[in-house]
């Protein structure tokens, strides 16, 4: 390349953004490394998973291996109001949030991108599973990585053309294996994270701690009931309480009890049994079309409301530009609201949007 | 994204080795590699170039050679000023208080803090004016019989500021109060005449003035007992035990010999850019002011806060542009937290998360600062509107 473009690279010290590193710099791109400062709570400001001192040592390793200008970029104040807050303000409407999606949006493409635009990048480029391809109208269409089992487009859903025109994902064209044969070769560390369901910015304490001191108000015991209004026991407050969740309810009967719904107005968690639980059908708001319009009617999808969960097929209706509706062939058991609900089309991750109801 | 020729302008965080203080090294590695302590005729080479440097340093700074100790930092000096210091004077006389300024640099200040609180001292902080300074006045008023150690910093690393060293040095002298000054940065930019300080201990780093990094030392007036921060096979008159880091010792002293033989010819070259900078940065940018004494600053040094902007991001974008220069909050993990310096300096957080230091040699070229002052307005405001 004569005039070789930029490319800022969010890095972890893990293997793939290292990898998708070392990729761009085998591709003759001029490549930056970047790190996020993201919050965590007081009393374990060095723990926030993302960019522990580890991480960000290893991080810097991986850049000076490969001969890069690496940089931490503090975005903690906007990360405590933008994703913490979300967080926190899901709990109390009784929904289960997804934070991950509102950094993705917020701090990975919004905060982060501007900085590397600022800092004169073309592009700015993750470690995720999942590809681009350009339409040849201009558009991009966001695939899913090479890799089934490791695809992470769900979780890119939410991005606009605006920003997936200046995103790129080089290592979702390949295998896991192939990766870590080279970050092998290429003398990179392949230390990963390990995959954890805990949130970055909760240290290694539980959930319900940290929201007892952050939002006490979510704590307010109510009571158990079925459907037909009997009441079977008392809740610690509905936000510690999930969707067929079945073991903790704290219940005594005859046959395993799930929870069926939460009713927030009334203070109230409905359980029943396993053939009560599933619903067929779902609907979404604050959706997120890729190709930036909603299509104009009806249409059978590849539905996945968790991130690793089964595709089911659906029904899927628009209705406006960032909702919609989906009728299952078969119920799911475990619609939760305030997941994401993201949308395919074989390879092709159409968009997404967070359960309503 | 980096594509220029990168300038330095980070002087006060380190210097490159002067090619003389490299040559003078060399022979050190190889050829006479001998352990000073040996009997045979390697070791009194070595022996011999130990102290031919220590005689070199007590010259330059106009001591005894036996007042000299070598350390393997200037934060090492520091660390065995403070603890030595109090320890013995705690056992010697049963002194308890320390008293130190708010804008020394971590090597003091920490140590401070942990004989505060592993070893029973008493530790008081030193009022400063809006220039980082201390009134001599001050220490006047605040020394007590009880006083261990009295430290403050020469020359101020994150805001260039000089403190009134000789008369700090009499007053305690007067109180028969220990004095110790930390001399790091300002032993590469001021002439040194120790007996004018009247200090007792005085710490200093060679790679501060183009010698190497990895050795430092101490002045220690002859009398003064210190408690050794390092025990083993009595090196250095017991203080600080461990084979002598021999070429890095001879480098120091030749760095030391040239920095106070070229005091004035080096000022000469960075004050006019210094103040250019220091001129134009608050002509052209908005909403900047200087940080530390406008006079009474190192000669190369120049500090600000920028109100509302982020320091890290400054650093960031300043280097992808081709300048390297510091920040008094910065450090590479990237976490904003105002200094302590500029806290107590009395700015707030929305000042001192803005501060940027440039810091030159007497090798940076007048169109380097040029280009620096072309870019900086330009950044500054883009980095303002990334906030």
């Amino acid at each position: 390349m004569n005039n070789p473009q930029n490319v800022v690279v969010a890095m972890s010290g893990g293997v793939d953004s290292s990898v998708a590193a070392a990729l761009l710099v085998r591709q003759g791109y001029r490549v930056t490394g970047m790190m996020l400062r993201l919050w965590s709570e007081t009393g374990q400001e060095e723990s926030n998973r993302c960019c522990t001192p580890d991480a960000m040592a290893q991080a810097r390793r991986v850049s000076a291996r490969l001969g890069i200008p690496f940089y931490a970029i503090d975005a903690k104040d906007t990360f405590r109001s933008k994703v913490v807050q979300y967080f926190l303000d899901g709990y109390e409407k009784g929904i289960t949030p997804n934070p991950c999606l509102v950094c993705n949006r917020h701090i990975r493409w919004g905060f982060l991108m501007q900085h590397a635009r600022e800092f004169g990048a073309d592009f700015l480029a993750t470690g995720h599973y999942a590809r681009l391809r350009s339409t040849e109208t201009g558009q991009q269409e966001l695939l899913t990585g090479i890799d089934a089992n490791k695809d992470q487009s769900y979780v890119l859903s939410g991005l606009s053309q605006a920003q997936l025109s200046r995103s790129m994902f080089p290592v979702g064209a390949y295998q896991k294996s192939e990766i870590r044969e080279i970050a092998r070769e290429t003398g990179l560390s392949v230390a990963e994270r390990a995959d954890s369901q805990d949130l970055c910015f909760v240290g290694d304490r539980n959930i319900r701690r940290f929201l007892s001191e952050h939002a006490p108000q979510v704590q307010q015991p109510g009571p158990i009931r079925t459907r037909n209004g009997e009441t079977l026991g008392q809740h610690h407050g509905l936000a510690f309480y999930t969707i067929g969740q079945r073991k903790g309810l704290g219940v005594a009967a005859p046959e395993p009890l799930y929870v069926l719904e939460k009713d927030i107005t009334q203070n109230t968690l409905i359980v029943g049994h396993a053939e009560e639980l599933g619903r067929s059908s779902l609907t979404a708001d604050s959706v997120n079309w890729v190709s930036g319009a909603a299509p104009d009617k009806p249409f059978r999808a590849q539905i996945k409301i968790r991130y690793k969960a089964e595709y089911a097929w659906g029904e899927l209706s628009p209705v406006g530009e960032d909702r919609f509706r989906v009728e299952f062939d078969q119920p799911l058991r475990d619609i939760t609201p305030g997941q994401m609900v993201v949308v395919y089309l074989g390879e092709v991750c159409l968009g997404g949007g967070i359960i309503a109801a | 994204m980096s594509i220029s020729p990168k300038i330095y302008l980070d002087y006060a965080a380190t210097t490159p080795v002067d090619p003389r203080v490299l040559d003078s090294m060399l022979p050190y590695f190889q050829e006479m590699y001998g352990n000073p302590s040996s009997v045979h005729t390697f070791g009194q080479q070595a022996e011999a170039a130990l102290e031919e440097s220590r005689e070199s340093m007590a010259r330059s700074l106009n001591c005894r050679p036996d007042e000299i100790i070598f350390t393997g930092c200037g934060t090492e000096s520091d660390n065995l000023a403070l603890r030595g210091a109090t320890l013995a004077e705690k056992q010697r006389r049963g002194a308890r208080h320390i008293l130190i300024s708010p804008v020394e640099h971590h090597a003091v200040s920490h140590t401070a803090q942990q004989l505060a609180e592993y070893y029973g001292f008493e530790l008081e902080m030193l009022p400063v004016d809006g220039n980082g300074q201390v009134n001599p006045a001050d220490v006047q008023r605040r020394i007590r019989p009880s006083t261990a150690l009295v430290s403050v910093i020469f020359g101020n690393n994150e805001i260039g500021t000089v403190n009134s060293i000789p008369e700090i040095g009499l007053i305690c002298r007067e109180r028969e109060v220990l004095f110790h000054t930390d001399a790091v940065q300002a032993a590469a930019h001021l002439r040194m005449d120790i007996q004018a300080l009247h200090v007792d201990l005085f710490a200093i780093g060679a790679h501060k003035f183009y010698g190497p990094k990895g050795v430092g030392a101490l002045f220690i007036r002859k009398g003064v007992r210190l408690v050794p921060a390092q025990t083993g096979g009595g090196h250095e008159s017991g203080l600080r035990a461990g084979t002598q880091n021999v070429p890095y010792i001879v480098g120091m002293a030749k760095a030391l010999e040239l920095a106070q033989l070229e005091t004035q010819a080096r000022s000469s070259k960075t004050q006019p850019l210094r103040d250019r900078i220091i001129g134009t940065v608050l002509e052209e940018i908005p909403n900047a002011r200087l940080t530390g004494h406008s006079d009474r600053r190192l000669s190369n040094h120049a500090s600000f806060v920028l109100q509302g902007v982020n320091g890290n991001t400054l650093l960031m974008m300043l280097d992808s542009a081709g300048f390297a220069c510091s920040s008094g909050s910065a450090c590479k993990t990237g976490n904003p937290e105002p200094s302590e310096v500029l806290t107590a300096m009395g700015l707030t957080r929305d000042w001192a998360l803005g501060s940027l230091r440039v810091t030159l040699g007497h090798q940076t070229q007048p169109g380097e600062v040029d280009q620096f002052l072309q870019v900086l307005p330009r950044i500054v405001d883009r980095v303002r509107q990334l906030s």
